[in-house]
């Protein structure tokens, strides 16, 4: 079971546009809340509301700076979660069979009636993608609300993943990254969607769309600008008595 | 890397337990009677003490049988599979040399499983590539050539342990030395994990608090140690059991095996702590 497939009929997954990502995570919270009751065990937390609250959850946002050379500091909203790799390490690891990679769709699952919890697959995952249930004692990871997608059940529009689904700024997309048709794979091909650590050899399916360029320091000024230049370069009087005194010695 | 106390005794009680079987193994006149008994309790009861440890690293350990079904994938599976071959055969040995029964192949075959169970422990790191330090020949180099010298003073072989202790220090400096630099050469940066170009730095982390990869995978633990440790490490490890004056009478013996094994689990300790795992990167705290 543990064995990865040769190939997927589909590669489902996800494409997560960090161009228009606002790090508003609620991402996070709808993954937690659809995930907490539909999945075998909820995801649990740990002192919630006291000093030192933790918890489990498949999705987390980070945000970090990036510098380019020419511009000002950009902030990048970046969310993480399972890749859903064509080569996942974290399946081959697995010494009970519990972690395993679907041939339909590709979707990487944890059966957790398998799961000894002796944390493998996270050492092996690059992306911290699995989190172990402290109460549960078996390991959590995004399943990609395999429980809505095919869900006869719920409306049409509601069969995506929950993160998908509540994502305000239409960041998130979901797909079958295998058919270079579908709509996922056309916004991958349009936007440059990028692997994360592809040195890994990880394959993963989920893309990132990277940021459009943004506005430079030249060349859109407003016509006011000149009567904001600094007046004064050089001091004068005092300061500049002093400054230069100081230049001197 | 979390430097989890069962872990660190697993690896070094059972790779002792297993280097001390696999001496015995290859013994052309092995101890019979109630020598044999006390060798290879002394074996049986440190390898398993070593898996007991391991088996309290496991958060499910009532569905632990289960790990023997992924032989064909899983390292661990294939350890799992290996110890529990290593110790039956080296068994039967121990319990046919008690009743005077000398079976030298019997023996070979035990030998070269515990030595298989070593290689298939130190693989299960050396197999992760999210861990740069760990994935190297050094990793599997190290735990078999500490098992086997480990074993070597165990077992009393001391002209032999002379032998090896000097090159399991050269062995470990070099494996700290070329670690150091592993994670850069592997190439993995906060550019590569993010697919941002000039990602400078983390700006705000996901939440306030911790979490489990945190704690397992981008711990900083005591790091600013890790020169005094290291010479803690070595000195206990391979100097000071070479230092004892020879022939080694008993005491001295047990002494030079007492401070090569607290070498051998400071070296292990660091084994796990100093290593960076590469997720690690997202949260800013190599």
């Amino acid at each position: 079971m543990t064995a990865l497939p040769d190939h997927t009929d589909r590669k489902l997954g996800l494409v997560i546009d960090l161009d228009t990502c606002v790090g508003c995570h609620a991402c996070v919270v709808s993954c937690k809340g659809w995930n907490t009751q539909s999945q075998d065990s909820p995801l649990s937390d740990q002192d919630p509301y006291g000093a030192d609250p933790t918890g489990t959850f498949l999705n987390r946002v980070h945000s970090f700076e990036v510098t380019p050379e020419q511009g000002p500091p950009q902030l990048v909203h970046f969310p993480r979660s399972c890749l859903h790799c064509e080569d996942a390490p974290c399946v081959a690891v697995c010494p009970t069979g519990a972690s395993y990679k679907r041939t339909e769709d590709g979707i990487v699952l944890v059966n957790e009636s398998d799961c000894i919890g002796c944390g493998l697959c996270a050492w092996a995952c690059p992306y911290g993608a699995r989190e172990m249930d402290a109460a549960e004692g078996v390991m959590k990871k995004c399943t990609l609300c395999v429980d809505r997608i095919y869900n006869d059940n719920l409306p049409e529009e509601d069969r995506t993943p929950a993160c998908v689904r509540t994502c305000p700024s239409n960041a998130r997309h979901f797909g079958d990254l295998g058919d270079p048709e579908s709509e996922v794979s056309q916004l991958v091909a349009e936007r440059g969607g990028m692997d994360l650590m592809p040195e890994q050899g990880t394959k993963p399916v989920n893309k990132y769309l990277p940021p459009r360029p943004r506005d430079a320091w030249e060349g859109e000024t407003d016509v006011l600008a000149p009567y904001l230049e600094p007046v004064a370069e050089e001091p004068r009087g005092l300061l500049g008595w002093i400054d230069r005194t100081l230049g001197k010695l | 890397m979390h430097a989890a106390p069962s872990l660190v005794f697993f690896t070094t009680l059972s790779g002792l337990g297993l280097g001390l079987l696999t001496w015995l193994g290859i013994d052309p006149t092995p101890p019979t009677g109630w020598v044999a008994l006390v060798f290879f309790a002394l074996g049986h009861g440190l390898t398993l003490a070593g898996l007991g440890a391991s088996a309290l690293h496991l958060r499910r350990p009532e569905r632990a049988l289960k790990a023997f079904t992924q032989w064909r994938t899983s390292w661990l599976s294939r350890e799992a599979w290996a110890s529990a071959a290593a110790l039956g055969v080296m068994g039967l040995h121990g319990l046919l040399l008690m009743l005077g029964v000398v079976v030298l192949p019997l023996g070979w075959l035990g030998a070269a499983l515990a030595l298989v169970t070593v290689g298939t422990t130190s693989m299960i790191y050396a197999q992760l590539r999210t861990v740069p330090r760990w994935h190297h020949w050094t990793t599997p180099a190290l735990f078999l050539w500490l098992s086997l010298t480990g074993g070597a003073l165990l077992a009393g072989r001391a002209g032999v342990a002379l032998g090896m202790l000097p090159l399991a220090g050269a062995l470990q400096l070099y494996t700290w030395w070329d670690g150091d630099g592993r994670f850069a050469r592997a190439g993995t940066s906060l550019e590569t994990a993010t697919g941002l170009e000039n990602a400078s730095r983390p700006l705000f982390p996901p939440h306030t608090g911790s979490n489990y990869v945190m704690r397992e995978m981008a711990g900083t633990v005591a790091r600013r140690h890790v020169t005094k440790l290291r010479a803690i490490a070595l000195f206990l490890m391979a100097i000071l059991p070479v230092a004892l004056p020879l022939p080694l009478p008993h005491v001295l013996g047990v002494l030079a095996l007492v401070s090569h094994v607290a070498g051998v689990l400071v070296s292990r300790w660091l084994f796990f702590a100093e290593a960076e795992h590469v997720v690690s990167l997202y949260y800013g705290r190599r």
